[in-house]
């Protein structure tokens, strides 16, 4: 029996893990699923670590329960985890990765222990992470984000109840309003707190976005589907209020009653891990004002045998993210000699035609969708939730002297609680550019240590074995 | 005024330039490559501790020991020390007859900060202390302080008394000049002074090895680890006698946890990286003497790197190719408790050429086989 063959064979997660593997993919969402499904298909073992309970990642999100799929998005995940499940990738769902060392060794979490394995080839796909948007009264019970809320949705078909508002801006407000009305869920409004002119600053891309009319014709039909059924109020200063949880908001000054309120502004990669792997740098992306890993065409970083994949590399979109996945495979199955290089560019090719099209509406959608400016955060407002700092508390250390994020967290201790700034960090980095009067890129990111996910003494005791 | 330079930004460094700057007639510069406090300065366990220093370390411990009572007074700010004490646990007996021995040996020499302790009065110090401890060497004024707010409080300080800090600035030469100064040349142009201190740390033997001298010493990468919040439950600051460990709660209750575990060094690139099969050892060390630990939440874990002569002691004299600079450096992970005192001396040896207080042990001549 091959290992692969000792691997699928086995089911639950006792399963014994090798001590070396030819490709580690964190995260089985499209593009993890993706990549592991190809790096199969040129021989290599592959081990795919995902911190949930089936595949999917986030837009595809417990599709396989969801059988047969109706509509498009669903095709394509029951596609995307049929083809991964039939692979011969082992699989470990409920794997929480916390550590990456040189030399490919791999640290994670599942079911209480911690395990490692020494991979050749690693590829990264931790997709993306919301970008906070810190209000006034944020932290009150009742106030949670439109992601986590779509999760509730996907996983559990729950559907809000009571007074729901939305709040924010970016496409992914108005796709879950879409979803939660198809389940029959109630939404009491929708604050648009999106600066004006947005069609005039995207109209240049909009040549090139037609090369993808269909996610512009989506994008339309949502709004129009979500505005006839829903008030939407323009606005630009929010507020959430109430005695220990949530009871009413407070737009541009009008009060209005709440139970819910579902925050938004934009999705940015997920670079929790890469930032903390020594000498993989990122580039500052100033449309949509975050970081992202410096990759070539493949999906190679500055770390030789480190690789990123799907959004966690530049916010794509599912479909170009299964894409970069299977190209990114191609470029570690030549690196690891399975295939030539000159198969490798054979097959990549039309790959990278279809990803080109995918990314066409990008440009636009970036330009239409800019994040809020952090220069209006009010000075009362909580940024750093773990040890409660607020915006004012940043702008004054800032004015002491302290010109970085990392400063910060010795003046403030912004990003020092629980969350190591995986919530904040954009924030906390905006807030500090703009009260410097700089682009975010001159500001260096929060730095990121390992363990990027909390793991208990006990866990890393046991290894020392 | 004389002229003098101080390169490297870590507290050794603004120790040394606050020293200076407050003896009449010096103007300092301090240089720093990167920003002030990049290194270990900044994250090391801020352990303020003379129980079990090397012996040839005691004098000046004690002697800093005495500054950090009165830290306000020599920059401002009580750098967040706390005097909870220090206490160095037995496992065994074995380990209880190895600190009979030292502290025999500690009062012989005529100090008397150390104490051995029963099993009764360890567990009345550390109620949460498993119950295999069977007693511990105590030096119940011993304590720690905050690094970072450490390294801030002496930076304002040195400042204050006239230190102009350059950040940003990396050193690339030294020479004699014919008038008798020091050249120093940076990628941002050349400074001149009359005396010149090199506490450039992990780096500092490179500094030296410009002019010509070879100092042994390697690196070292100590790795720490910080829990999430826990109530409080250790008040001192708790080492072992025969296992590596640091260990203590700090006032807004995480836990921090060091003893020496080695990450990997890259000395060219400038940092450090963890090695989670050797933390993995700290963390066993820790759960197994408190218990209480083990499902606690780990949130962070680091390495800083520092200069690590063969013997584990730091590096003070004058150099022996480029008169009037002075060497600072290769604390091996201890210098934090001894940053007052040692930037004192070495400030006195820049201005007069000798110094009553006792780092003559320090002096590179040590390495030096006779002929």
């Amino acid at each position: 029996m091959s290992v692969a063959d000792e691997w699928t064979a086995a089911k639950d997660g006792a399963a014994p893990v090798a001590e070396k593997v030819d490709l580690l993919v964190l995260g089985a969402g499209p593009a993890g699923m993706a990549a592991a499904t190809e790096a199969r298909a040129h021989g290599m073992s592959v081990l795919v670590l995902d911190e949930n309970a089936a595949p999917g990642g986030q837009v595809h999100r417990a599709v396989e329960a969801r059988l047969p799929a109706k509509d498009d998005q669903d095709k394509d995940g029951a596609k995307l985890a049929a083809a991964f499940r039939a692979s011969g990738a082992q699989y470990r769902p409920g794997a929480t990765l916390w550590a990456v060392e040189p030399e490919g060794k791999v640290f994670w979490s599942e079911a209480g222990a911690a395990r490692s394995v020494r991979a050749e080839r690693l590829i990264l796909c931790a997709g993306a992470t919301e970008r906070p948007l810190p209000i006034p009264g944020w932290t009150l019970p009742g106030v949670m984000s439109v992601g986590a809320a779509q999760i509730a949705l996907k996983t559990s078909g729950l559907v809000p109840e009571g007074a729901v508002w939305l709040a924010g801006q970016g496409p992914l407000l108005w796709l879950y309003a879409v979803q939660a009305l198809a389940k029959g869920g109630r939404i009491a409004g929708i604050v648009d707190l999106s600066p004006p002119g947005g069609l005039r600053r995207a109209q240049p891309h909009l040549l090139r976005a037609l090369k993808a009319p269909e996610y512009l014709w989506r994008g339309l039909v949502w709004q129009r589907q979500v505005k006839r059924a829903v008030q939407v109020i323009p606005a630009r200063d929010l507020r959430a209020e109430g005695e220990g949880r949530l009871a009413r908001i407070l737009v541009d000054g009008v009060a209005h009653p709440a139970d819910l309120l579902l925050l938004h502004d934009g999705v940015v990669p997920n670079t929790q891990v890469t930032r903390a792997i020594a000498g993989l740098t990122h580039g500052w992306d100033p449309v949509q004002r975050c970081w992202r890993p410096g990759l070539d065409l493949w999906g190679n970083t500055a770390v030789p045998g480190v690789m990123v994949a799907g959004d966690s590399g530049g916010i794509g979109g599912a479909r170009a993210a299964a894409l970069s996945g299977r190209i990114a495979a191609l470029e570690a199955g030549r690196a690891l000699g399975r295939i030539t290089t000159d198969e490798r560019d054979g097959r990549a090719g039309p790959l990278r035609l279809l990803r080109d099209r995918q990314l066409a509406p990008r440009l636009f959608l970036d330009a239409m969708f800019p994040p809020l400016p952090e220069a209006a955060i009010p000075d009362e407002t909580v940024l750093c939730r773990c040890e409660e700092v607020t915006a004012g508390r940043v702008r004054q250390a800032v004015a002491l002297g302290c010109l970085g994020a990392n400063q910060t967290k010795a003046f403030t201790r912004a990003g020092m609680g629980p969350c190591q700034g995986r919530i904040c960090g954009p924030a906390v980095h905006g807030v500090i550019a703009a009260a410097r009067g700089v682009q975010g890129g001159e500001v260096d990111p929060f730095r990121t240590r390992f363990p990027t996910k909390p793991l208990t003494l006990g866990e890393l005791a046991a290894l020392a074995g | 005024m004389k002229k003098a330079l101080v390169i490297g930004g870590g507290l050794h460094g603004l120790s040394t330039a606050l020293h200076l700057a407050r003896t009449p007639g010096w103007q300092v510069t301090l240089l720093e490559r990167r920003h002030v406090g990049r290194h270990s300065s900044g994250v090391n366990a801020g352990g303020v501790r003379r129980l079990g220093r090397a012996l040839p370390e005691i004098a000046l411990s004690v002697i800093a020991a005495e500054m950090w009572q009165n830290i306000t007074a020599l920059v401002g700010d009580d750098c967040g020390f706390r005097a909870t004490g220090q206490v160095k646990v037995a496992e065994s007996t074995a380990d209880m007859a190895k600190n009979e021995a030292r502290v025999a040996q500690v009062r012989a020499l005529g100090w008397s900060h150390e104490e051995v302790v029963d099993q009764v009065e360890v567990r009345r110090l550390l109620p949460a202390v498993s119950r295999h401890v069977v007693g511990a060497i105590v030096t119940r004024d011993d304590g720690s302080a905050d690094p970072m707010r450490t390294v801030m409080a002496f930076r304002r300080a040195a400042e204050q008394a006239g230190v102009t800090i350059v950040e940003g600035v990396a050193v690339t030469g030294l020479e004699a000049t014919a008038e008798g100064t020091i050249r120093v040349d940076t990628d941002q142009g050349p400074y001149e002074a009359e005396r010149v201190a090199n506490c450039a740390g992990a780096w500092a033997p490179d500094l030296a090895a410009l002019t010509g001298e070879t100092i042994p010493c390697g690196t070292k990468a100590s790795m720490m680890i910080v829990t999430e919040r826990l109530p409080p439950f250790v008040d001192p600051t708790v080492g072992a006698t025969a296992r590596a460990l640091s260990f203590k709660q700090t006032a807004a209750g995480t836990v921090v946890i060091g003893g020496g575990h080695q990450g990997r060094n890259d000395k060219a690139a400038e940092t450090s990286t963890v090695l989670f099969g050797s933390l993995a050892h700290a963390a066993r060390i820790a759960a197994e003497i408190f218990p209480c630990v083990a499902q606690a939440r780990i949130v962070r874990s680091w390495t800083g790197t520092e200069a690590r002569p063969p013997d584990d002691m730091p590096v003070i004299g004058e150099s022996r190719t480029l008169p009037g600079l002075f060497h600072s450096f290769g604390f091996s992970g201890h210098g934090f408790q001894l940053s007052p005192a040692a930037g004192a001396a070495v400030a006195e040896l820049m201005a007069r050429g000798a110094t009553n207080l006792p780092v003559a042990p320090f002096t590179q001549d040590r390495f030096t086989v006779p002929a």
